[in-house]
């Protein structure tokens, strides 16, 4: 599963994929969207260079690429273009665009950059590409020469700016490329700490690099793509020995799918919305036929956190400006109440911008999305498990870009991430602006953290806990916790899903689940506790906490809230009970730690616990921000 | 694997890198093949390397002199 470098969201080339090109030669008229449709698939190399040839051959005839913008692109290079080249013109159709290629003779980057005459200089670009890998900066090793080092940079930079000054006068546009990590190491780690070496020489360029961008010079990260697809295999020598050819050359559409969708982004044709499918897709299930406590979007199960995952995800592109919309075959009251009632979903119904729940086709309901928010439908991108929809919007609505998602759900993020679909040539200050906010509460919560103690570091982290008695809704959570639970586990005592539900009926018995959210998130459910009433004693059957909120004080909260609903009751005092297991060793001083007294231990290593809870004071602990409860949990409200 | 299965992939590979859907015997040599260049030929090659499942060293890469040889050469490599 590697969606970024084999373009996991397109789907494969068809078989009449060769056959459907050659018919282009021949043909008339437009062939835009013909040859969109082509570029829309998961290309080879040789596969691009075919489409590639069409558009050359179209030069002169502007009808036939009537439909996409035309791009001259300059390219400046210390390796060959040969290779590159056509797969960049065909993976400009991707996005609309007909790129014309001008590239400089081999290993000539000042002269071509420098000289008003050059060959780049001369063609009226309207971008040029300085496709320049560390070869081809003097950036050479001086291992703990600190001053040396940093010489080689500077001139290294130094180039950089030469050649932009240079290319200012006749082109509108520079695209500088970050330089990947060598694969290759002379000191091991320690290459990382050492002043003059090659890595550090590498990442300081890329620093520099990204400063200079900034202001006014785009940058394309292939840094950033080398790594994601993998150094090891993006550095290939054999390729630079016998062909000059900088990197593997499996990664060429990968690379050339990178730029294209960058010179989109300069050319405003990034995607715009979001488009969700709800069952299967933003949580698992199907929610007519599951209902809202039958679906899956459980923090900790491992397919509803892949759901809670591309939830997040689309989140996060909403908060960078992408517009969400839901498209969803169910009847709407159904769908929208889980995104107003169930209570792991992160998305709301505030986020999304256009919600379409019904049982019309869903081309008909994205052509009235795209109307509703006056966009075009080459604006829209659509994530749909169901491959039947997929293929029904590709054949109806080819102007919609439509991942292929993998089988497992766990990719979903990572595949229509890796489309790139919301490329960004610049970021606005309506954008900023709203990421500030997150920037300076993040750093709220830092300064908090360093000059506080630990409670001001809690109070920081905003916390919401949340009490429950057992429900339907959480019982499958609780099933798990129970289950899976082993080192905040007092009693390490399992339940099935049949027995948490007899639990939750069983008037003797108070059982509460509790959930935390803080400004991280929301951590879901994490914490159990069940107590059996005899008369004016209860005893703690069982008592859990995921690992991941300890040392949050939850346990305290706990015990108060429990005490609270015991002492409703007439309960006045309370047995703990630890029994020891393997593995949680971590919980065995937990009794005495919340003030219960040891009564005995036995010879097991049992240890029964007193604590009397008419007397003592429990004090929540007032570092949460909101305590809120669901008042139908005591056995009084119930019945 | 035969030589006529060898021929009979090559065909399909000269299609993809080539556009070339003329005669190939032992004796076609890059002349005879429009964009058979020296760039041309490393995509033939690493065409070949993938179709086939076998991998050249670079030094065969450069010396081979007509088509006959190359076959030769995947017969070799792919058992």
């Amino acid at each position: 599963m590697e969606p970024i470098a084999h373009l996991g969201w397109l789907p494969p080339a068809p078989e009449d994929f060769a056959a459907r090109a050659k018919a282009l030669k021949a043909a008339e008229g437009d062939l835009s969207a013909e040859l969109r449709a082509l570029a829309g698939y998961r290309l080879d190399a040789n596969q691009l260079q075919r489409l590639a040839r069409i558009v050359e051959a179209a030069r002169g005839r502007e009808e036939v690429l009537a439909g996409m913008m035309p791009l001259k692109l300059g390219i400046i290079s210390n390796a060959t273009t040969d290779f590159v080249s056509p797969a960049i013109i065909g993976s400009g159709l991707r996005h609309g665009l007909a790129i014309e290629v001008v590239a400089g003779p081999y290993g000539q980057c000042m002269q071509e950059a420098l000289d008003p005459g050059s060959m780049v200089n001369r063609a009226g670009c309207d971008v040029v590409l300085l496709a320049i890998d560390s070869r081809g900066y003097p950036l050479h090793s001086a291992p703990g020469d600190r001053d040396a080092g940093e010489a080689a940079i500077a001139t290294a930079l130094g180039q950089v700016e030469a050649m932009r000054a240079g290319l200012a006068a006749y082109c509108p546009t520079v695209i500088v490329q970050s330089l990947p990590a060598l694969p290759e190491t002379l000191l091991g780690s320690y290459d990382a700490l050492l002043a003059g070496s090659e890595t550090q020489a590498v990442a300081a360029f890329n620093t520099g690099l990204a400063e200079r961008a900034s202001s006014g010079m785009l940058l394309l990260d292939v840094a950033g793509l080398a790594a994601r697809t993998g150094l090891d295999r993006w550095h290939d020598p054999a390729a630079w020995n016998v062909a000059k050819q900088p990197f593997a050359h499996s990664l060429i559409p990968a690379y050339a799918e990178h730029l294209a969708r960058l010179l989109g982004a300069l050319k405003g044709k990034s995607r715009k919305v979001l488009v969700l499918d709800l069952d299967n897709t933003v949580w698992s299930g199907v929610i007519g036929d599951d209902g809202l406590d039958g679906i899956n979007i459980a923090q900790g199960d491992p397919v509803g956190e892949a759901h809670l995952a591309l939830q997040a995800f689309a989140l996060s592109l909403r908060d960078r400006g992408v517009v969400l919309a839901v498209s969803s075959k169910n009847t709407d009251e159904i769908a929208r109440q889980v995104f107003r009632e169930h209570p792991d979903m992160l998305l709301r119904e505030e986020h999304i911008a256009v919600f379409q729940a019904n049982w019309t086709d869903k081309a008909s309901n994205l052509g009235g999305i795209a109307e509703a928010l006056n966009l075009g439908l080459d604006s829209l991108v659509f994530v749909d498990d169901n491959p039947a929809e997929r293929e029904l919007i590709r054949q109806r609505l080819p102007q919609v870009a439509v991942p292929e998602l993998p089988d497992s759900s766990a990719f979903y993020v990572r595949t229509v991430a890796a489309a790139g679909y919301f490329e960004a040539a610049g970021f606005s200050d309506e954008d900023r602006a709203r990421s500030k906010f997150y920037e300076q509460n993040a750093k709220r919560v830092a300064v908090q953290a360093a000059a506080g103690g630990i409670d001001d570091y809690l109070a920081s982290l905003a916390m919401t806990i949340r009490f429950a008695p057992f429900d339907e809704r959480g019982r499958a959570r609780i099933a798990q916790l129970i289950n899976k639970s082993n080192q905040f586990n007092l009693t390490t005592r399992r339940y099935t899903e049949g027995e948490v539900a007899a639990l939750g009926d069983d008037p003797a018995v108070v059982a509460l689940q509790i959930r935390l959210e803080d400004v991280f998130g929301d951590n879901g459910m994490i914490s159990t506790v069940i107590a059996r009433v005899r008369g004016e004693e209860a005893e703690i059957d069982t008592w859990l906490m995921s690992c991941r909120v300890l040392g949050r004080r939850v346990e305290e909260a706990a015990l108060a809230e429990l005490a609270r609903l015991l002492r409703a009751r007439g309960v006045t005092r309370l047995i703990g009970i630890f029994r020891p297991s393997e593995r949680n060793g971590i919980v065995v001083d937990h009794y005495r730690k919340l003030g219960f007294t040891l009564d005995s231990t036995d010879a097991a290593g049992e240890a029964r616990w007193e604590l009397d809870i008419a007397s003592a004071d429990f004090d929540f602990p007032d570092i949460f921000a909101h305590v809120l409860r669901e008042d139908t949990y005591s056995q009084e409200a119930k019945a | 694997m035969t030589d006529d299965d060898i021929y009979s992939k090559l065909a399909t590979i000269f299609d993809d890198v080539f556009e070339y859907e003329g005669p190939l015997g032992p004796e076609t040599v890059s002349a005879d093949v429009d964009g058979w260049d020296s760039v041309g030929h490393i995509r033939l090659v690493l065409a070949a390397e993938e179709v086939f499942g076998v991998r050249f060293e670079p030094k065969e890469v450069v010396g081979l002199n007509n088509l006959g040889e190359l076959v030769a050469a995947i017969r070799q490599k792919a058992g």
